[in-house]
């Protein structure tokens, strides 16, 4: 071997030493200190980093976690209470427990209720569409029907119905992350508690014209008569604009509310059919569950590998009320 | 004496050149019957929306102030036809929604005007009020900037502190092809509108003013500078045919060569600019004390039977207008308020006419149908003819990649909004659609980081 190349590599050799030293140096310098805890709770979490806590990310949400000196305020909707208990133990404290949360769309106005009084040719988005004009109904609150709500989704727990031009929200794929919320320009999604045996009772419109107008631009639009907010027997229903909004809090879901809507703008999830009513036969009704049992087989044709959902729906509702109805399925 | 200048000007960056279609351009303005119903608005200018000050079943002169308004940036709102107030409710407007506007049956004829106002054909020279009287005159109008974006007037008219205009310019550029009421309004009022410019000057305290107006209306260059004969310091400038040369800040480079900075405004480089439209209006109101109740429409189309110019009281249903001009043809797939560049697509024709209604484009269906989005080609033309010298592609992108930091940077909010970039786009790419998001969003970060 010539003496040049020994230069070399032995030249090499001791540089090689000589930068792991500095670095090894620096790196004990200036060693950032970071609690060990935050990896462990971050490994607890659902690591899907969709924001739903509020924090930009499941680490951001860890070191708020390993902060906080009680965790009241901090809650992940995607693990739900199962890992912020797994996070609790984890840190030693004690958290409580949370209802589970679901996005509701507050808009039936479909293709068949809702005409359409123009044609849109603009680019197919919701936002850009809202920011044009009242869109392509009679109805300047409603579903544009771009879906921009189902692409923010990251948990595929959206779809847009092609039957009826609205959304639908597969009530256990939700994971209550905000996402859709954030998303919709006309804010019709909300979060709503999933309740008591998956049942929840809301007025599924946003209209905030006079009862004519709404009416006009769509059949199963809220007008705002009322009738709900005094059939009512725990105020949970208030009236604002024209519409009529029920209080997740004060719901006690009796479901007096629903007959009376003459418009049939409050939707009843996951309830077992209802009695005959004899007191009031003279009131013509549409009747919403045939709409739903449409709407299921759309839901059927386009989630392949799903394909017992209608007995699903069909079985929790004919069931008596302590069948759990975890495998359901929300449609609107 | 200064005479028109013999140099034709024109922006030097970007513009297209649209066919131009001028149907309308040598058919004198018509006026058009009073409307058996009008529905005037509370928010047709930019800032604060009017506050009514009428009842419901009040009756009411033409003329008589109806909604007051709020705050400094806002306008008055006149009746435009006497009679009676039927209800105040939500009436779909220009906008696409429902919002607020007051609407007044007509009583008799419609036509019982307010005792103050002087409606005589003769024209008053002599200005004899001082800068804060005209100015407050002008506000009590509720004079808007007629060229369409209908921003209050007054508020350009008072300078800020620290400010100082040196220049007055008239814009009677009317770049948007198919529209004639400025070009038309220079031709039948141009005795009146160089009083106003005269107006106009005094409430700025300026010594220069200059009526800018494109070469596609030689009349009309030709009527201005014989009418500024003996007026010291207005002039006429012709200027190239090139859209969208209308735009401030497009004209203020055409015509005085001076870049107005990003996110300036005019008055930055001691410019004003005001529209030809309005300085009629400013003339009405200061010597006639006749508030804004009317304005010239351009009803127009390639298969309108009898398409012209209207008088038309604001507050007109469109369908009206577009029945005087021999009714929508059958073959009409889009109504456009405003010219095919920069206008909006109507959905309903019982739209009232606004301060800001400039036009009314009945589009067939073949042209109305918007061309399929195909994937971008990297051409640049978008770029090339950008007037704010943007990137049009880059902003849409980036608007679609929810970059917003980075379309800030970009300078996103110097857009003016023209839809050159759509326009030219061999791909048909709805860029201004993504670009207005954009800059939507851009606007809100801004002030959500300034609370």
């Amino acid at each position: 071997m010539s003496p040049t190349i020994l230069f070399t590599v032995g030249t090499i050799t001791i540089l090689g030493f000589l930068a792991a030293a500095i670095l090894y140096f620096i790196a004990s310098k200036f060693k950032v200190y970071e609690d060990p805890k935050i990896d462990e709770v971050e490994a607890s979490l659902p690591n899907t980093n969709c924001g739903g806590c509020g924090h930009p990310g499941c680490r951001a949400f860890a070191e708020a976690c390993v902060k906080a000196s009680d965790l009241s305020d901090l809650h992940c909707p995607v693990g739900g209470n199962d890992t912020m208990k797994k996070v609790a133990s984890l840190l030693g404290m004690e958290v409580e427990e949370r209802d589970p949360y679901v996005a509701v769309v507050r808009c039936s106005g479909s293709f068949e209720y809702r005409q359409k009084v123009n044609v849109y040719d603009g680019s197919p988005n919701c936002t850009i569409a809202h920011t044009l004009y009242g869109g392509d109904t009679g109805c300047q609150y409603g579903c544009l029907g771009f879906g921009e709500c189902v692409d923010a989704c990251d948990f595929q727990a959206m779809y847009m119905d092609e039957k009826t031009g609205l959304p639908v929200v597969i009530q256990d794929k939700c994971t209550a992350c905000n996402a859709c919320v954030k998303a919709c320009p006309r804010n019709i999604l909300e979060l709503r508690p999933m309740g008591r045996k998956n049942r929840r009772i809301f007025v599924s419109c946003i209209n905030q014209d006079k009862g004519g107008a709404a009416k006009k631009a769509c059949e199963v639009a809220c007008t705002g008569c009322s009738k709900c907010e005094s059939e009512c027997k725990y105020d949970a229903i208030t009236i604002q604009n024209y519409l009529a909004y029920i209080d997740p809090e004060k719901c006690k879901l009796c479901r007096k509310c629903a007959p009376v809507c003459k418009s049939n703008s409050i939707l009843e999830i996951n309830f077992p059919p209802r009695k005959e009513e004899s007191e009031k036969p003279e009131r013509e009704k549409r009747e919403r569950p045939e709409r739903r049992a449409a709407e299921t087989d759309t839901a059927v044709m386009e989630q392949e590998g799903e394909v017992n959902v209608i007995a699903m729906v069909q079985k929790a509702n004919e069931e008596s009320d302590n069948q759990g109805s975890s495998e359901n399925k929300e449609i609107l | 004496m200064s005479l028109a200048n013999t140099t034709i000007k024109t922006f030097p960056m970007g513009g297209v050149h649209p066919e131009e279609n001028k149907i309308t351009a040598s058919i004198p303005i018509k006026k058009l019957a009073i409307p058996e119903e009008v529905i005037i608005p509370i928010s047709q200018h930019i800032g604060a929306p009017a506050k009514p000050v009428v009842e419901q079943r009040e009756k009411v002169k033409v003329g008589q102030v109806i909604a007051r308004s709020e705050g400094f940036v806002s306008a008055n709102i006149h009746a435009t036809i006497s009679g009676t107030v039927t209800k105040i409710d939500k009436v779909i407007d220009a906008t696409g929604y429902k919002r607020d506007a007051i609407i007044i049956k007509a009583g008799k004829d419609g036509e019982e005007w307010d005792e103050q106002i002087d409606l005589s054909e003769v024209l008053v020279k002599t200005i004899s009020l001082q800068r804060e009287e005209i100015i407050k005159k002008i506000a009590d109008a509720g004079i808007v900037g007629l060229g369409g974006a209908t921003f209050p007037s007054h508020v350009k008219l008072s300078v800020p502190k620290g400010k100082k205009a040196d220049c007055l310019i008239i814009n009677g550029v009317e770049c948007e092809p198919f529209l004639t009421s400025d070009h038309r309004l220079m031709l039948e009022k141009g005795e009146e509108i160089v009083v106003g410019t005269r107006i106009l000057m005094i409430a700025l305290g300026v010594e220069q003013a200059i009526i800018g107006i494109e070469n596609n209306k030689p009349d009309a260059i030709e009527k201005m500078s014989s009418l500024i004969h003996g007026e010291n310091g207005i002039s006429v400038q012709p200027l190239k045919v090139q859209y969208p040369q209308g735009g401030e800040k497009q004209l203020i480079k055409a015509v005085l060569n001076r870049e107005v900075p990003s996110g300036g405004l005019p008055i930055d480089v001691g410019v004003v600019v005001h529209n030809v439209g309005t300085a009629f209006a400013v003339y009405e109101a200061v010597q006639k004390n006749k508030p804004l109740i009317e304005r010239v429409v351009t009803v127009t189309g390639k298969d309108v039977k009898e398409p012209a110019n209207f008088w038309v009281r604001i507050g007109t249903p469109i369908s009206e207008l577009v029945e005087a001009a021999g009714g929508i043809p059958e073959n009409t797939g889009k109504v456009i308020s405003g010219g095919p560049m920069m206008g909006k697509a109507l959905n309903t024709l019982e739209v009232p006419v606004s301060k800001g209604t400039s036009g009314i484009l009945l589009v067939p269906n073949e042209e109305a149908k918007r061309g399929h989005m195909k994937v971008c080609i990297r051409c640049t033309r978008c770029v090339t003819v950008c007037p704010m010298g943007l990137e049009p592609y880059l902003l849409m992108t980036l608007t679609q990649k929810e970059l917003f930091d980075r379309l800030e940077k970009e300078k996103a909010l110097d857009c003016i909004e023209c839809g050159s970039c759509s326009f030219t786009c061999p791909s048909d790419r709805p860029l201004l659609d993504y670009i207005r998001l954009g800059k939507r969003t851009v606007t809100s970060i801004i002030k959500a980081r300034k609370n």
